[in-house]
């Protein structure tokens, strides 16, 4: 079993090294990178899906609102925009908490017939009452030099804080969708991630105010060296020498990337050191055992609903966490390259791939789909240009099946999901189990 | 006539479009609570098997029209729709045949039918953008409009007019076939028996003679006609976009469940719900109210409960009440 890790584990090294010296290094340590990030991601899910067997389809709105978290965080504060417009967006905000409060108590003190209506009528006189509030700021905030800014900014704080904070906020929202859609049939609570995973992309895409919308938020401030100082501090240079650069620009990006290689790792290993001695521990087992049968569980006074909602946050968070980590590494937020087959449905080819239930399995399967994800493109171009050779360079059909080229790793993740499936529906690792090693021996 | 007036202008920008919107809703969403009921899982490659047959019909269509084929002042597009809704009705039973039907013999989780419905999601939408590429494409053609606003406004002698668009009708018309023709079908006849017979209970349906593959065959088959018949009127009526029927999954779903799963009457009456509620809470009532309030007035700003930039989350506020109130749905479907 643990021959068999090491094997993948070397294996997936390898080839990393391999395009180090076939490509570039700087190529290597991206999708080195990225895979760490997509690692992260898988575990989340691994969570969710592995320990619980929940199925969420809204990976990629966590992921998001992490972004979301590291740019109000990181971004220095838009000061104009605050002095226009924070006394509004105070009152607004108070207008929102009296608005919940009001509902609260009135279902308290309301009879039971009533409680609807009244509802309904004071979330909609809170709504105007919000909008009258918030209408105005949010123009005043969005006319504040559009073209560079236009929206509240961030809180000006290292991007590292963002990282747990991101957790958080995801944790949050993964609570509210749990409450409502766990308990119910497992499907439902697909359906309600995958609704509230649009919303989320939905709200950043369109308040303005909030995330600078499709205009970007760009330049968030790095957690490591930038190469334009590094290039002409007498360390860097010393250091580049020692290991005979030839290239100074080139060494110092790798140095950039090799620092995120770090900090990305470490967050990793702090993460699968929890996740395996929670799946260890006798919660880890009580969770395997309402997975495997729920009525048996409940039968013995586990509360399962609890216990789903309880892992399906930690989930949640895992992958808010990775989300703030990606758009640290890319230095900007772009709600428009949010779509749910890279950023939830790829995630899950990663963890069935790798083995659910099972986190080695899991960070294994986010590195080989990562990798796979990346290099389809340069594979996909290849194979069509192939295929295509004997109709010649003019054939409008040559040209056509080249350009969607890129669109070959779509087949390829979906083939290489149904055959997992099909064929090895444990995945690479397979969950340890005491019954399998019992078997085994 | 300021109150017909106000009524005619909701008629044009909200009963008209959302009538069309919950019929192509209504069709997307029967075959989703087919599959329900008969394999008993949420496919999550319905949209994409939409999206593929309306793809085939626009590359018929548009074979048809450099053949220089029309039947003006009707859309070539219906002259394609049977080779879009075989070939659509080919994929789904090839992707049961190869896919589903495994895990039907193993008699495997729902869930494990879902995850396997996104394998068959990737792949699908992997050959539709290779073939037909990610961009918008435009099929649409005949007459635009059965009546225009300036002629409606004369016939109805008002300062606002219904326009009603050939596309439009042509949903609404085509919809109401296929939901006749299906409920006589489910009514009727012995298949169709047996099919409700089997989504009612499993065992006592195999226990009667009923053949479980032929039920499930026909289930898909009517699905995928459905679907394809789906995309085509919503490429018709909006533009075919790929990346669209990923998102309209939501609606689709919302609508199933609101109406309860399983039940086809409780499939259409939840579509339109959600297409009249997505249309009517993104609508701005400012010209609305203008008219019925008192004359040189208008109320500020749009009076719009929510941009249209949200109307997914109607769909979604929905399918929360839904949860919430009563998980059963409108009409009781199946709840484990």
């Amino acid at each position: 079993m643990t021959k068999r890790v090491a094997l993948l584990y070397g294996l997936m090294c390898l080839v990393l090294i391999a395009i180090g010296f076939l490509q570039s290094w700087n190529v290597a340590f991206g999708i080195f990178n990225l895979c760490v990030i997509s690692a992260v991601m898988a575990l989340g899910v691994n969570m969710q899906w592995g320990y619980a067997g929940l199925f969420n389809v809204g990976v990629m709105g966590f992921t998001a609102l992490g972004g979301l978290t590291a740019v109000l965080v990181s971004m220095p504060p838009v000061g104009e925009a605050w002095a226009a417009a924070g006394g509004d967006i105070a009152l607004s905000l108070l207008s929102l908490a009296g608005t919940i409060a009001a509902v609260i108590y009135a279902r308290r003190v309301v009879p039971g017939a009533l409680k609807l209506p009244v509802t309904l009528v004071l979330l909609l006189a809170g709504y105007f009452v919000i909008g009258a509030f918030f209408g105005p700021a949010k123009e005043t905030i969005e006319s504040i030099d559009p073209a560079l800014s236009g929206y509240l900014g961030g809180a000006g704080l290292p991007v590292l804080i963002a990282w747990p904070l991101a957790g958080l906020v995801a944790a949050g929202a993964g609570w509210l969708i749990g409450r409502i859609a766990l308990g119910l049939r497992a499907d439902y609570l697909a359906i309600a991630t995958l609704g509230i995973s649009e919303i989320i992309i939905a709200i950043i895409k369109y308040e303005e105010w909030l995330s600078r919308g499709v205009k970007n938020v760009t330049g968030i401030p790095r957690p490591v060296p930038y190469e334009v100082d590094l290039i002409e501090s007498e360390w860097f240079i010393s250091l580049a020498n020692f290991f005979g650069a030839t290239e100074i620009s080139d060494a110092a990006g790798l140095f950039v990337k090799f620092c995120y290689a770090v900090l990305f790792v470490a967050v990793l290993a702090i993460i699968m050191w929890f996740a395996e001695r929670a799946l260890k521990s006798p919660w880890g087992r009580m969770m395997r055992a309402i997975r495997d049968n729920r009525d048996a569980a409940a039968a013995m006074g586990k509360d399962v609903k609890r216990r789903h909602l309880q892992t399906f946050v930690l989930g949640c968070a895992v992958c808010g966490i990775a989300g703030a980590m990606l758009t640290t590494l890319d230095g900007q937020l772009t709600p428009t390259s949010y779509i749910p087959l890279r950023y939830t449905f790829l995630i899950w080819v990663m963890v069935i791939l790798g083995g659910s239930g099972n986190n080695w399995g899991s960070i294994l399967g986010g590195f080989i789909i990562w990798f796979l994800w990346v290099e389809a493109e340069p594979f996909g171009n290849w194979f069509m240009s192939t295929i295509t050779a004997p109709l010649g360079e003019e054939s409008e059909l040559a040209q056509h099946l080249v350009a969607g080229a890129a669109y070959m790793r779509y087949l390829m993740m979906g083939a290489i999901l149904l055959v997992v499936m099909r064929f090895a529906p444990k995945g690479l690792i397979p969950e340890a189990t005491n019954r399998s090693t019992a078997m085994a021996k | 006539m300021e109150i017909l007036n106000a009524l005619a202008l909701f008629a044009n920008f909200v009963v008209v479009p959302a009538t069309a919107y919950g019929a192509q809703l209504a069709l997307g969403a029967l075959g989703v609570t087919l599959i329900f009921g008969i394999l008993r899982f949420a496919n999550f490659a319905h949209g994409e098997l939409m999206s593929f047959g309306a793809m085939i019909t626009i590359l018929i269509t548009w074979f048809l029209q450099n053949m220089g084929v029309s039947i003006a002042p009707f859309p070539t597009a219906l002259l394609a729709l049977p080779i879009g809704v075989l070939a659509t009705i080919s994929l789904a039973l090839v992707t049961d045949r190869m896919v589903f039907r495994f895990y039907r013999k193993q008699r495997s989780n729902p869930i494990v039918f879902a995850i396997v419905s996104v394998g068959v999601m990737f792949l699908i939408a992997g050959i539709i953008r290779i073939v037909i590429g990610p961009a918008d494409q435009s099929f649409a053609d005949g007459e635009r409009f059965i009546i225009g606003a300036v002629q409606s406004r004369k016939a109805l002698g008002l300062d606002e007019g219904i326009a009603i668009k050939q596309s439009q009708l042509i949903t609404v018309v085509v919809t109401a076939i296929v939901v006749a023709w299906l409920f006589w079908f489910l009514q009727k006849t012995r298949s169709g028996k047996a099919m409700r017979a089997y989504s009612d209970d499993e065992d006592l349906a195999l226990l009667s003679g009923i053949n479980p593959e032929r039920v499930v065959m026909i289930c898909w088959v009517i699905a995928a006609a459905l679907a394809a018949i789906a995309g085509t009127l919503y490429g018709l009526d909006k533009t075919y976009k790929p990346f669209i029927f990923l998102q309209i999954l939501l609606p689709i779903f919302a609508a199933t469940i609101l109406g309860g799963i399983g039940q086809p009457v409780g499939a259409i009456l939840g579509a339109f719900i959600v297409a009249f509620s997505e249309v009517t809470v993104t609508y701005a009532f400012k010209k609305f109210l203008a008219y019925l309030g008192p004359t040189d007035w208008a109320p500020e700003g749009l009076v719009q409960l929510l941009s249209t930039d949200y109307k997914f989350a109607v769909s979604f506020i929905i399918l929360v009440a839904v949860l919430l109130i009563r998980p059963t749905g409108i009409i009781r479907g199946k709840v484990i």
